[in-house]
């Protein structure tokens, strides 16, 4: 039973009888005590719950009963998404012992398909990072070199499922935090077009640019895992009420004639030579299988690091003004209840977190809005309209995922602006909203993933599955392991 | 602490922490100063662009609010309600006392 | 003008809709329910949760903007107003700030015999905040979040009001109007129907509005008239102290009869609006609002002048009946089943309420049912019982007997003239005297006739038929 396997083997496996779900989740909870020392990318263990479900589906299937399309299937769930009944952080003091009483809409559906949940996974706090050292209950190690990030702030699911300790795994991106940790981790990771999944129970960092997407080792994966957690709910009112293609069957290869817009400006400067020697190649190598590349300009790049730092921590500023103390999580106690709420807020957030609600909140302020906030806002018009107005004449944009591999922790702790930097080539498609995903283009010479970043129309998932598709079909950078960890397959 | 452009002195940061009810030590206030004036310095290139006759943009989305039925939906039970009450008395939240 | 200054006031008012559901969630809208009961991960605010507009809503606002004339946005939206209150879980409250659903409007108020259009600036959605008990003794405060998130709409005038009376006028309007339009029950002392005052003085003569206070904690028409009044005079005495107005909260404490300033307790607000990112923009169709022009009630005031102009009642009687709904329904039940307008007026101010206020109870409560009265009312129009037991019967059915088993008690009048006469002529025969005194010149002895016989036919016989009849039996004895 190989550790690395992917949803279509797990499933023969237990169809067969060959692998059961029981052994099989035996097998990874093995592999995640082995791995979890040097990696930590698990803040919480779904042992019981695992166990229980998957004695449940073999005897479903034993009953002769079809279980779940993803029946099976170890998932690891970043720490911002409610499980009912398992701890739920978002990597913060603040809600250190926080059990939620519902289910996220992505966790309800992820039940449904019989796929189990080994844990929740370790994240910068409240999403707030590009590396997952914003966590307030430790660093994750990148499975590459467990020296180095993971990249944020997904880089705890990231992690796990580059490591083997999940098969497919959930995260948020806001500004990245799907595809960067994903480029850094070496495997695929998906930010859906805003809208296409429900954000309901997906605790909130900034509502306008968040949304949950797939982080898998290989596209298949991928479109399965998006097949499962896309579509309608009536809780999120963001949610658009459109029908969810068949993502598999978007994975034709048939990517002759596919025009791929490369744009000047996140190339060169600012971009390490290795990723951008490895990106080309790539884009060279999708060529060959008969795209066309063609040079564009997306003029308005220079101000997006700015709108998205003024318009994520304004919304944060609100959205996490309900941590008071109040109904959950921490409290410091005091006389009176504003000093109550005033202490509790200082003792719970970190550092990160602070500097962006004091960012936010003054961005929103009054005689500083306009200025500030309502300024990012126009930008924001600006960057949607490049995008989507150069998607109407290519069909993908391609970039690198992150300007730099995965650096050692505590490089760029010190500085914040140093890390915003990390944000650079994704933070793009959460401004505008658009489609975007990462996958593994090459490794540095010092055996450090790159990642590959293509941008899509709204709601055209289904092509950056194929374009995709079609490049790692034609190469078998997937196929590695991690020395560190594969070394440990049973 | 850099020597850019001061955009916000530390009063700003004193006002904003109460705005914010987070209760900041001396030297964090200090340290946030220089900060929040790097962050928002490296944002002056926003100021360059002319952005007056542009819509702004709080929606990625193209379509307008959903609406809900008026039907009343199972609340959830008070102890559930209550599970994570740091303090409760019978079915209430208790606080320490609201001055003003 | 008081003491050379004029006030000018504007109201917020806050309607509490009655919905089924809350504004965001499915969450009851019950009153009266414990702590905690009709809460949900959305109205607690717990982490990830997220809001959905009930429908509802938007048709009470769309209903309320045609009935006041204001000029309905085809596209609003909600807002975050961001401030930290223990029963405001989210640390924002969703309300509307740039693009209100509905602009503009008036609210016509009549006083003294002058009709007075008060204009209004807005009129908004808005979700409620939950209920904190102080506990003095303990030092601390409990939460209930039942009421959090129950819909609101807030009313916002012009300042163009110059009185507490016109004040009172415009909230006695506004309640009846909302009532009217079954969106809002209009209980102050529920708190579904609250009111906050914006008060300043100036000069008379001058332009330049003053600065003004804003009185919160106005539980009932008496405080607000006498808060509104208060604060008036206590601002013309800053002023010719020398000293100037401070714009601030106050809030009113009944029992000191004065207010008292906030200031000091509460910084001054900063709420960072900016559109929520959760709620896209609320799109308003044609149709709709077309539905809601069309199905709008008869509104307070062209029922007024309906039973006016129409139905022959009196400005008094016609204010009394409309100036609550349900009152005005039920006369209209009355008037329904047959009976006259006026004499149906009469009896619903008069028997009807004169019982129910002793009793403390309202008109909704009313152990008379339209139809019974109705019936009460029409034996008298046919002259087949007086008034005085048309009373006795009213008040039997009230206190719980059936209206028939009460008109067979009190039996018919009298009503056939001979048997009238015969009686008539047994007691004149038997008060030889008093008949002498009457024909002598004395008209004032009638009476005594008039009550021997309503004692000798148990109060049955028609008043007026008696008093006719005595009159020309008395004179035919003249000639003997």
């Amino acid at each position: 039973m190989d550790i690395f396997s992917d949803i279509a083997t797990i499933r023969e496996d237990l169809l067969s009888g060959r692998v059961t779900v029981t052994e099989r989740i035996g097998a990874v909870f093995e592999h995640v005590d082995r791995v979890e020392p040097r990696l930590h990318s698990f803040l919480s263990m779904n042992r019981e719950g695992a166990l229980e479900a998957a004695d449940a589906i073999d005897q479903s299937i034993r009953a002769g009963r079809d279980p779940g399309v993803l029946a099976g299937v170890p998932v690891a769930v970043k720490d911002n998404l409610a499980t009912r009944g398992l701890r739920t952080t978002a990597a913060s003091k603040m809600l250190e012992g926080y059990v939620p009483v519902y289910d996220s809409h992505v966790v309800e559906q992820l039940r449904d398909s019989g796929a189990l949940i080994v844990g929740k996974t370790n994240m910068d706090e409240f999403a707030m990072g590009s590396s997952t050292e914003n966590s307030a209950f430790g660093v994750t190690g990148n499975p590459w070199d467990a020296q180095r990030v993971p990249g944020g702030s997904s880089g705890g699911t990231a992690a796990a499922v580059g490591s083997g300790q999940a098969c497919i795994g959930l995260g948020s991106d806001t500004g990245g935090s799907i595809r960067q940790p994903a480029a850094l981790c070496g495997i695929v990771g998906l930010k859906p077009t805003w809208g296409r999944v429900s954000r309901y129970g997906l605790i909130a960092f900034a509502s306008s640019l968040d949304q949950v997407g797939p982080m898998t080792r290989t596209v298949r994966d991928c479109a399965q895992l998006l097949q499962v957690i896309a579509g309608y709910d009536s809780r999120d009112s963001t949610c658009v009420d459109l029908p969810v293609p068949d993502y598999l069957e978007a994975l034709d290869g048939d990517i002759k004639g596919l025009r791929i817009g490369v744009p000047a400006e996140y190339f060169g400067d600012g971009i390490d030579p290795e990723v951008d020697a490895a990106v080309r190649t790539a884009l060279q190598q999708l060529v060959d299988a008969g795209a066309h590349l063609e040079s564009i300009s997306l003029a308005h790049t220079p101000y997006c690091l700015s709108a998205y730092y003024l318009i994520a921590p304004a919304e944060a500023s609100s959205n996490l003004a309900r941590y008071d103390g109040v109904r959950y999580g921490l409290r410091v106690d005091d006389e009176d209840v504003n000093a109550m709420i005033t202490k509790t807020r200082a003792a719970g957030f970190g550092p990160e977190v602070k500097r962006r609600i004091m960012l936010g909140t003054y961005a929103l302020s009054a005689g500083y809005y306009d200025a500030f906030y309502g300024t990012a806002q126009r930008v924001r018009t600006l960057v949607r309209q490049d995008i989507v107005d150069t998607l109407k004449t290519v069909d993908v944009i391609a970039t690198p995922t992150s300007p730099v591999p995965a650096c050692n922790h505590g490089e760029r702790t010190s500085d914040p602006l140093a890390m915003y930097l990390m944000d650079i080539c994704t933070i793009s498609a959460n401004l505008a909203g658009v489609p975007a995903l990462s996958q593994l283009c090459g490794f540095t010479r010092s055996g450090l993933p790159i990642g590959l970043q293509f941008l899509g129309r709204p709601f055209d998932e289904e092509q950056l599955l194929r374009v995709a598709h079609a490049y790692e079909s034609r190469t078998d950078w997937h196929q590695r392991r991690p020395a560190e960890v594969a070394g440990d397959k049973p | 602490m850099s020597d850019t452009q001061s955009h916000i002195s530390i009063d700003d940061v004193a006002r904003i922490a109460r705005l914010a009810r987070l209760a900041l030590t001396e030297a964090e206030q200090e340290a946030m100063v220089g900060q929040l004036n790097d962050i928002l310095e490296s944002m002056s290139v926003l100021r360059t662009l002319d952005v007056s006759d542009v819509e702004p943009t709080a929606h990625v989305a193209p379509i307008p609010t959903p609406l809900r039925p008026d039907v009343v939906r199972e609340s959830l039970s008070s102890s559930e309600a209550l599970q994570e009450a740091p303090q409760k008395a019978d079915t209430s939240f208790v606080v320490p006392k609201i001055v003003g | 003008m008081i003491r050379g200054y004029e006030p000018v006031i504007g109201l917020e008012v806050h309607c509490q809709l009655s919905t089924q559901s809350k504004l965001f969630c499915g969450c009851s809208t019950e009153f009266g329910v414990p702590p905690n009961h009709s809460t949900c991960p959305v109205c607690l605010a717990l982490p990830g949760v997220l809001p959905v507009l009930n429908e509802q809503v938007l048709r009470y606002a769309i209903r309320v903007g045609a009935a006041l004339g204001c000029r309905i946005r085809t596209t609003s939206r909600f807002a975050r107003k961001n401030y930290f209150y223990p029963d405001l879980p989210k640390g924002y409250q969703i309300s509307q700030f740039d693009e209100p659903i509905l602009e503009g409007g008036e609210v016509v108020i009549d006083l003294d015999g002058q009709t007075k259009s008060i204009p209004l600036t807005r009129i908004h959605i808005e979700e409620d905040a939950g209920k904190s008990i102080h506990l003095g003794d303990r030092n601390e405060s409990h939460v209930d979040y039942n009421r959090t998130g129950i819909p609101l709409i807030e009313i916002v005038s012009e300042p163009a009001l110059a009185s507490s009376n016109e004040v009172v006028a415009y909230l006695k309007e506004i309640r009846n109007i909302v009532r009217y339009l079954n969106i809002c029950d209009g209980h102050m002392e529920q708190g579904s129907f609250r009111c906050d005052a914006n008060v300043s003085v100036r000069p008379v003569g001058q332009t330049e509005l003053g600065t003004r206070a804003e009185l919160k904690n106005l539980n009932s028409f008496n405080f607000v008239k006498r808060a509104v009044d208060y604060e008036i005079e206590r601002q013309i005495d800053v002023i010719e102290s020398g000293e100037a107005v401070v714009q601030e909260t106050r809030l009113w404490d009944e029992r000191a009869n004065r207010s008292r300033s906030m200031r000091g307790k509460e910084e001054a607000h900063d709420y960072r609006y900016f559109p929520d990112p959760d709620l896209l923009p609320i799109q308003v169709s044609d149709a709709l609002i077309q539905s809601e022009k069309e199905s709008l009630p008869e509104l307070p005031r062209a029922r007024r002048e309906r039973y006016v102009g129409v139905l022959e009642l009196t400005q008094y009687d016609a204010d009394v009946l409309t100036g609550d709904k349900s009152l005005s329904d039920f006369f209209e039940a009355v008037c329904r089943e047959g009976a006259s307008p006026k004499l149906a007026a009469n009896w619903v101010q008069g028997e009807l309420l004169g019982r129910l206020n002793a009793d403390g109870k309202s008109i909704e409560q009313t152990p008379v049912a339209a139809e019974d009265l109705a019936i009460v009312l029409a034996r008298i129009h046919a002259g087949r019982i007086s008034g005085k037991q048309a009373k006795k019967v009213f008040q039997s059915v009230y206190d719980g007997m059936d209206v028939h088993a009460a008109l067979d008690v009190v039996g018919e009048q009298l009503t056939d003239s001979s048997a009238v006469v015969t009686i008539i002529n047994q007691i004149l025969d038997s008060h030889p005297g008093e008949v002498s005194t009457y024909l002598s010149g004395k008209t004032k002895v009638l009476g005594f006739f008039v009550g021997q016989v309503m004692g000798a036919t148990q109060g049955k016989a028609n008043p007026a038929m008696v008093n006719e009849h005595l009159r020309e039996q008395l004179e035919e004895r003249r000639s003997t």
